[in-house]
């Protein structure tokens, strides 16, 4: 344990990637099987402890230290980890710090009443930046600056060989990975991979910039919708099916109406979407099929999924990624013309004359409900990630609306003790603020400042970790779309809202109606 | 008046200058010129220049000349610790509080009650400064910079020991420290001297004239040498103290690369550490802990207790656990000495 807690301790502040590539490194080599591996699953975010969970921790600190005090130091900093870590006062004749292995085989074999018990004795035992690494080891979500890519790249290193081949192999293991680490060693066989498990990481686009459109040789690229939907990989072997999401996290056990029709053997990309009898439904009703625990039959038959395919990366065994777009879309026409799986589709390619043309055409966009358009050079490749230059997304215009802050809420990480998080409202008729929506993003680290002062100097009530603030200072807000909603008293939820300005300059009285909002809901 | 009417918020309360003692008619660390301030310590939220008469330790006073040259107040007078004066109708003496070089408290009696008003204070011992003294009071007035319970300052030799083992790991690293510079940077070189560490330590020019200060009222702080005037290959592998504004900026980046830490309280939380850039975190405080500033309540025993800037609504809902009077003294122009300008 004080080797893992060493590694996190450092890793959470050494702000070099290199630094923490050494640091992880260094950790393979020297901890013992099975530790690092638990720890490798920590550190990429594989591990999950189902029997402890973060309210269990609240509760034992609550427990054991003055609840309301307990409360005001985590709303201060902001990371229920640290804070317990740090106010925790050991009770004397404490056991041996426990190792990882140690914690993982109690916590997995413990009935759930048991665990607040373990996890008691094991904090009295640690020291805080233990204690800390254990919550942080527990509870999930480490905060350390380390990516999923950046743990396997230092594993890598360690293993001397391409991170690359660890992708090929990784689905398909789980920790603590001691055929792995054996494997990278050198004491053992390559472990043989999972094919249905494989997620392959995506191509991605780069927004279409203003002063690129000029000069842009239309010529070169194919053009399809932008589908308001969410984008998915289909991977199909050895008679499983798997469905994930961009960032590769599995949704499979969500959709099994689209997965039942399963024909083939195969990698495909294309956009999750509700449709119903051949009209794509708005990005709302995704929204009731997504993050659901169960699945009903309602749900299913009110709410049909379906896959609008974009691209074809393996035919079976055969790895397409390497071919140009323009093969890659014959091949996976004809596939899809041979297997015609139900509840999937093509996405049609759009043909424009010029740039005017296609500009049109996006202007239309928001009235049929896409995103905008996607331009893919017609000779590139299929690469992970973002290549420059290779795909394009030239989104329709977003929406804008001046709008009240009203509500202030702490962040976290980074921003652990500013009041970063914004609520925002519009009038009503009745001369009423009312909350529109929230929004973390679109201002500078020096603007932070500004506004996390500004909420402390106009703060007229505290709720724990927020604050409601005088109407005083208006954001001029952009969001994709804005929908009904149940759940807001303003009957209206916004998408992807974030600050586009802060307009210091303009009173409170002259920011937006809600009816000016109400306008904007589309369909 | 009988005495049982008179209440401590008659006599000693808050005006748009700051905190104001009526029988007296002076201010205790006012934030705009007063005509009669008198000053606890010598940061910047605690002394303003421009007052008409200052009172405070000859050490304070010391410092506030040095800050401020001629508008360090028109009439200055020295009271030593343990002193007592006569002001109006009220008795007054300054007692040690332990923060930094020449800190007091002030403890106030008029009419037979004792109100102690105590700046800022810590509890730790300091090689540079005389430590806290606790007077029995009926009103005892404490900061709560760190008035919640997950800061508990661990011991400040562990903390440098910390640093100068990062020092043997690391040579060729230069390891800048970011410090206050009154206080925190002296406190910093006479802890290291004390750990045995004799090479010279490198100073920000924001530094010198208090490093100078401090050495010419007997705190010894062995061989510095200025920073910015050092060649880089020079600091390499050594210990460079600068200003916390300093120490993420252009002005680190030139020496060799620089390992940054921070000695503060605030360190103690990562994230804080994390905002600003910091490598290696220090906690070594010159404000009270949550420990230290509980058990102050229990040593001065007052039955009420009024609480000033920093995280004051935990420190009054653990002071009415222990059944005092407890509330907040709201007085504008207060933080930590982060935000003073160097």
């Amino acid at each position: 344990m004080e080797r893992f807690a060493f590694l996190l301790d450092r890793l959470s502040l050494t702000p070099g990637r290199n630094d923490k590539l050494r640091l992880m490194a260094d950790y393979f080599a020297h901890a013992p099987d099975p530790d690092r591996g638990w720890a490798l699953g920590a550190l990429t975010g594989t591990l999950d402890f189902r029997s402890a969970k973060p309210a269990q921790v609240r509760t034992l600190a609550e427990e054991r230290h003055d609840p309301v005090l307990f409360r005001w130091s985590h709303d201060y900093v902001g990371d229920l980890a640290e804070t317990v870590s740090l106010i925790w006062q050991a009770r004397a004749g404490a056991n041996r710090p426990p190792e990882l292995n140690e914690i993982v085989e109690r916590l997995q074999d413990a009935p759930r009443a048991q665990v607040p018990g373990l996890l008691e004795g094991w904090l009295d035992a640690l020291d805080t930046t233990g204690r800390w690494a254990l919550l942080k080891f527990i509870t999930g979500g480490l905060r350390v600056g380390v990516s999923e890519r950046l743990a396997k790249t230092a594993l890598a290193e360690f293993g001397n060989c391409a991170v690359g081949e660890i992708e090929e192999v990784w689905h398909g293991l789980a920790p603590p990975y001691e055929t792995l680490f054996a494997w990278l060693e050198g004491q053992g066989a390559r472990p043989e991979p999972d094919r249905s498990a494989a997620f392959r990481p995506l191509m991605l686009a780069h927004p279409l910039e203003e002063r690129e459109v000029e000069s842009l040789q239309l010529e070169s690229f194919a053009v399809e919708w932008k589908w308001d939907g969410i984008r998915v990989q289909l991977v199909a072997y050895d008679g499983k099916a798997r469905l994930f999401s961009r960032t590769g996290e599995e949704i499979s056990h969500s959709f099994p109406d689209v997965l039942e029709g399963v024909n083939f053997e195969g990698v495909l990309d294309g956009e999750l979407l509700v449709v119903r009898d051949g009209e794509v439904a708005p990005f709302n009703d995704l929204q009731q099929r997504l993050n659901r625990k169960s699945v009903t039959a309602a749900g299913l038959r009110k709410h049909p999924a379906h896959i609008r395919l974009y691209d074809l990366l393996f035919e079976g065994d055969e790895d397409l990624r390497d071919l140009s777009f323009t093969e890659r879309r014959r091949r996976l026409e004809d596939w899809y013309a041979h297997h015609r799986p139900p509840r999937m589709d093509l996405s049609p390619l759009v043909v424009a004359d010029g740039m005017d043309s296609l500009a049109r055409l996006r202007a239309e966009a928001r009235q049929q409900s896409l995103e905008g358009l996607m331009l893919k050079r017609r000779d590139s490749s299929y690469v992970a990630g973002r290549p420059r230059g290779l795909w394009y997304k030239w989104k329709r215009d977003p929406l804008s609306l001046d709008a009240v802050l009203m509500y202030a809420q702490r962040g976290h990480g980074k921003r652990s003790s500013f009041y970063s998080d914004y609520t925002f409202g519009a009038w009503t008729e009745a001369g009423e603020l009312v909350p529109v929506g929230k929004a973390y993003s679109g201002y500078t680290d020096e603007e932070l400042k500004k506004l996390d002062k500004w909420v402390r100097d106009n703060t007229v009530e505290r709720f724990g970790p927020v604050r409601a603030v005088a109407p005083g200072l208006v954001f001029e807000v952009v969001f994709d779309a804005v929908q009904p909603s149940t759940r807001h008293k303003s009957g209206l939820a916004m998408r992807f809202p974030r600050i586009s300005r802060i307009r210091w300059d303009k009173p409170a009285e002259e920011a937006d109606r809600l009816e000016t909002l109400q306008k904007l809901v589309e369909g | 008046m009988p005495r049982s009417e008179l209440l401590p918020e008659n006599w000693l309360y808050v005006t748009d200058q700051g905190l104001y003692c009526a029988p007296g008619d002076f201010h205790v660390d006012p934030h705009r010129a007063v005509p009669r301030a008198l000053v606890t310590h010598g940061h910047a939220d605690h002394a303003r220049p421009g007052h008409d008469k200052v009172l405070a330790t000859a050490e304070t006073l010391a410092i506030m000349r040095s800050r401020y040259k001629d508008k360090a107040g028109r009439e200055w007078q020295v009271l030593a610790y343990g002193e007592v004066i006569q002001i109006g109708e009220v008795r007054v003496r300054l007692v040690p509080a332990g923060h930094v070089l020449g800190s007091a408290q002030a403890v106030l009696e008029h009419r037979g009650q004792r109100i102690v008003v105590s700046g800022d204070y810590k509890r730790r011992e300091d090689p540079t400064c005389a430590p806290f003294e606790p007077v029995p009071c009926d009103v005892f007035i404490t900061e709560a910079t760190f008035g919640l319970p997950v800061f508990r300052h661990p011991d400040p030799d562990r903390e440098v020991a910390k640093l100068l083992n990062s020092l043997r790991l690391f040579p060729e690293r230069t390891h800048v420290v970011g410090v206050y510079a009154l206080g925190k940077a002296q406190r910093m070189i006479a802890l290291l001297r004390r750990a045995g560490y004799d090479a010279p330590i490198y100073i920000h020019g924001a530094l010198q004239q208090l490093c100078e200060l401090y050495r010419a009222h007997g705190v010894e702080l062995g061989e510095l040498r200025p920073a910015t005037a050092s060649q880089k290959e020079e600091m390499t592998g050594a210990l460079v103290l600068a200003p916390p504004s300093a120490i993420a900026d252009r002005w680190a980046r030139r020496l060799s690369e620089p390992v940054i830490a921070m000695a503060s309280g605030w360190m103690q939380v990562r994230q804080r550490a994390r905002q600003r850039g910091v490598e290696m975190p220090l906690v070594i405080s010159d404000h009270a802990d949550w420990d230290e500033l509980t058990r102050s309540f229990a040593d001065v025993g007052a039955p009420e207790i009024w609480v000033t800037h920093g995280n004051e609504e935990a420190l009054i809902h653990y002071a009415q656990q222990q059944g005092l009077r407890a509330r907040a003294l709201s007085l504008i122009g207060r933080g930590d000495e982060e935000q003073e300008a160097v």
